[in-house]
């Protein structure tokens, strides 16, 4: 007992001053996408044709840089010669609409909250049940990793649930296989209303690297209503629970 | 069909060969010298089929002979139908169920022949079990193993989970609290890597192998980088090379940490839970200073590594590494220093040697139960080989074990980081890739924090990838976890899966 308190002495409080201060994150970060338009020559593509997934699109002579499609690799940045296109250090991503995930220059409208009634609800208290729909377990260790006391997720009256009927709502990660459509949906189905949803990942918004697989249906976006859309791949646990405070109108 | 001119086809870790010098044998010979090798401290690396065209298969078995430091390759050619080895040697038992899934071959007299991964079989193959061509699969639906009698009742749990995990189902047969079996099935995750890879590379290859199973991004992308390397002629650039292999040891940091932290938390041993948790994240930041991903995600490529970590970024690292260090020591020692705690995990979950070796298990499980099966140290490649520390052996074979394996590997690794930090060798962090040789196969293993983790890869007439196989140490680990809950209590379950934490999506694919 007392070589624990001696280990606790030594090891000291660590729980991080999130949200009054800002996270620190690696110099390397691949977050926010910056897109420089103003760089591009007419008719390069050169970024578009560097990403397998589509996230690059020009349209309208504008390009646009879908962070759902994203997995935020940066080989459109290394393969753009004009430095048009850069990620910053900033982990802010999260969306409450698909369309905002969309991003065609510096501007990103970060998620807003709930309307009243289900901040009213949610706002103080969220119960969330996960449900991992075919990932590779990167979302889901840096879901857990919320619990640890760096984050300490509870401290904002959030919390993972054991069972859907405990829950406000699920969190979904995976570009649903296949094989856990059905569980995803029973899932869902077994959440009381008033319910929310939330597409954690790159996977779980648009199939992330397996998008087009005939083995996974590239998100839960045509199988559920979403609330929340949290890019990354995986995403940061500061991008994670900020998504979910700005949500309940908590930032 | 028969050809007796077939000498014994072997090569090293991370070679090639062209597919033409392997000799075609009969299904008897191919079998006779399989389970010779079996039965002669050799094991089963990988084993799975190619179609040959006109409902034939070619199956290919890699064969690690651990102490020769060399990898057999044998090939025979089947029809539909061929005998099932598997009551001669267990550990082929997942692979004929796989290649029966892909192709519809049937392994006749296999004694537990049901789907896998409940995936539709290969176009133009005719389904093992004749179910409906129309229909996707449905997951778990197979003759569960059943223990009849009135007091005897079934646990049915997944796939959906109580916490924040992967999906999978478990069925318990028990009586009273005592499990008598446990069978788990798969699947849930089953995106089709491996069909999604050929005709590749594609520009998403890398990055389906980096996340082929999230916590081994490391272990996966370098053996996929060696094997493209390998097929191309070229060496990985020293300087590359030094940089995986200190990113894989931050990646079982990472994941051994945890594990530990979570048997604590499942013990209820709450200092060293809440510690490790922490610490963990301290491993994965380690890594994210490198690359940016606190998963490595983007550092490993073909040819070497896509970040340097220069001077100014080696000494951070070390200082940091310094400061982690005293926090691990202190946070591990508390575990094994509690008598609560190894009351709890000794004696439970035992693993025997010979339950091991014939299961085929691989990695830290395999270890625990006194295998030496490293391939670290049998199969080394690149500059690892100077570095690498003795080899970790327990020989309990219980939980007790396989946290004292981890906690053994964790100081490892700390010395390893440490030293491949300090001699970075110079020179850049990545060469240029030739194109893959035509017609050619390449065997490429690397001891990720599970075990080892398998790629084959095979190329066409235009060097693409023609097949691609993956082997996850998951894939040979989770036969070892339901033997080891054979007669503890059912409430062992949590503490007994902990001390694999194996992979779903790694088993899945």
């Amino acid at each position: 007992m007392l070589k624990v308190i001696r280990e606790r002495l030594r090891q000291g409080h660590r729980t991080g001053k999130y949200p009054r201060q800002d996270p620190v994150l690696p110099e390397r970060f691949r977050g926010l996408p910056r897109l420089e338009p103003g760089r591009c020559p007419q008719d390069c593509r050169e970024c578009v044709s560097s990403c397998p997934y589509g996230a690059l699109q020009v349209d309208e002579g504008r390009l646009r840089l879908d962070m759902g499609r994203c997995i935020f690799c940066g080989d459109c940045s290394a393969a753009c010669p004009h430095e048009a296109l850069s990620f910053r250090c900033d982990h802010r991503l999260a969306s409450r609409t698909r369309e905002g995930l969309l991003t065609d220059g510096d501007v990103f409208e970060l998620a807003g909250a709930l309307d009243k009634r289900m901040k009213r609800l949610f706002g103080r208290s969220l119960k969330l049940r996960q449900v991992s729909a075919g990932g590779c377990n990167a979302c889901e260790a840096d879901l857990n990793v919320l619990g640890t006391l760096t984050y300490d997720l509870g401290r904002f009256g959030i919390q993972f649930v054991a069972s859907p009927r405990h829950a406000d709502g699920i969190l979904v990660t995976g570009p649903v296989t296949e094989n856990m459509k059905g569980a995803l949906l029973e899932t869902y189905a077994a959440t009381p209303e008033p319910k929310l949803v939330i597409a954690s990942g790159a996977c779980a918004i648009g199939g992330g690297p397996y998008r087009d697989s005939p083995e996974v249906n590239n998100g839960i976006g045509d199988l559920l209503p979403v609330d929340l859309f949290i890019p990354g791949c995986p995403p940061h646990p500061y991008t994670v629970l900020d998504g979910l405070l700005r949500m309940l109108g908590r930032l | 069909m028969s050809d007796r001119t077939g000498k014994i086809v072997s090569l090293k870790n991370g070679d090639s060969l062209p597919l033409d010098t392997l000799p075609l044998l009969s299904y008897g010979e191919f079998s006779d010298r399989l389970l010779a090798s079996c039965s002669n401290l050799g094991r089963v690396s990988a084993y799975f089929a190619l179609p040959a065209g006109d409902n034939e298969f070619d199956l290919l078995a890699v064969l690690a002979r651990d102490w020769q430091g060399d990898l057999v390759l044998l090939r025979t050619r089947i029809g539909r139908t061929y005998p099932s080895l598997t009551p001669r040697c267990p550990q082929l038992g997942l692979f004929e169920r796989e290649i029966a899934e892909e192709f519809g071959a049937i392994a006749t007299g296999h004694p537990w022949f049901k789907p896998l991964r409940f995936h539709r079989v290969q176009p133009g193959c005719p389904d093992a079990w004749e179910r409906d061509p129309l229909r996707h699969p449905v997951p778990g639906e197979m003759p569960f193993y059943r223990v009849e009698g009135e007091e005897i009742h079934e646990v049915a749990v997944g796939p959906v989970h109580a916490g924040i995990i992967e999906p999978g189902h478990f069925r318990f047969q028990c009586h009273g609290e005592k499990v008598l079996h446990l069978e788990i099935s798969r699947g849930y995750q089953h995106r089709g890597i491996e069909h999604l890879l050929t005709g590749g590379p594609h520009g998403a290859t890398i990055h389906q192998i980096e996340a082929a199973a999230g916590d081994t991004t490391i272990g996966h992308a370098s053996a996929y980088c060696q094997a493209l390397e390998s097929l191309s002629g070229v060496t990985a650039a020293p300087r590359g090379a030094a940089l995986r292999a200190i990113a894989l040891e931050l990646e079982r940091l990472a994941n051994h940490v945890g594990d530990l932290g979570a048997l604590a938390g499942d013990i209820g041993y709450l200092p060293t839970a809440s510690f490790c948790g922490r610490i963990r994240g301290d491993y994965l930041n380690l890594t994210a200073e490198i690359c940016g991903s606190r998963f490595g995600r983007g550092l490993v490529r073909p040819g070497g590594v896509a970040f340097d970590v220069d001077p100014l970024l080696a000494t951070r690292m070390l200082q940091r590494l310094e400061a982690m260090e005293k926090d691990t020591r202190g946070a591990i020692e508390l575990f094994f220093d509690s008598p609560s705690v190894l009351a709890r995990i000794e004696g439970t979950g035992i693993v025997t040697p010979e339950v091991a070796e014939e299961l085929g298990m691989v990695g830290m499980a395999a270890r625990a139960s006194g295998l030496t099966i490293d391939s670290r140290l049998h199969h080394p490649l690149g500059s690892p080989e100077s570095s690498f520390a003795p080899v970790v052996i327990e020989e309990d074979g219980d939980v007790c074990a396989r946290a004292r394996i981890r906690r053994r590997e964790i100081y490892d690794s700390l010395e390893m980081v440490r030293k491949g930090v300090r001699n970075l060798p110079p020179g850049p962090i990545r060469c240029d890739l030739a194109a893959l040789a035509p017609r050619s196969l390449t065997v490429s293993l690397v001891e990720g924090w599970r075990g080892e983790v398998v790629h084959v890869a095979l190329t066409d007439e235009r060097g693409a990838l023609s097949r691609y196989k993956v082997v996850d140490p998951s894939f040979r680990n989770w036969g070892g976890l339901a033997m080891a809950l054979r007669g503890e209590q059912i409430s062992d379950f949590p503490l007994c899966n902990k001390s694999f934490n194996l992979s779903y999506c790694g088993f899945d694919l």
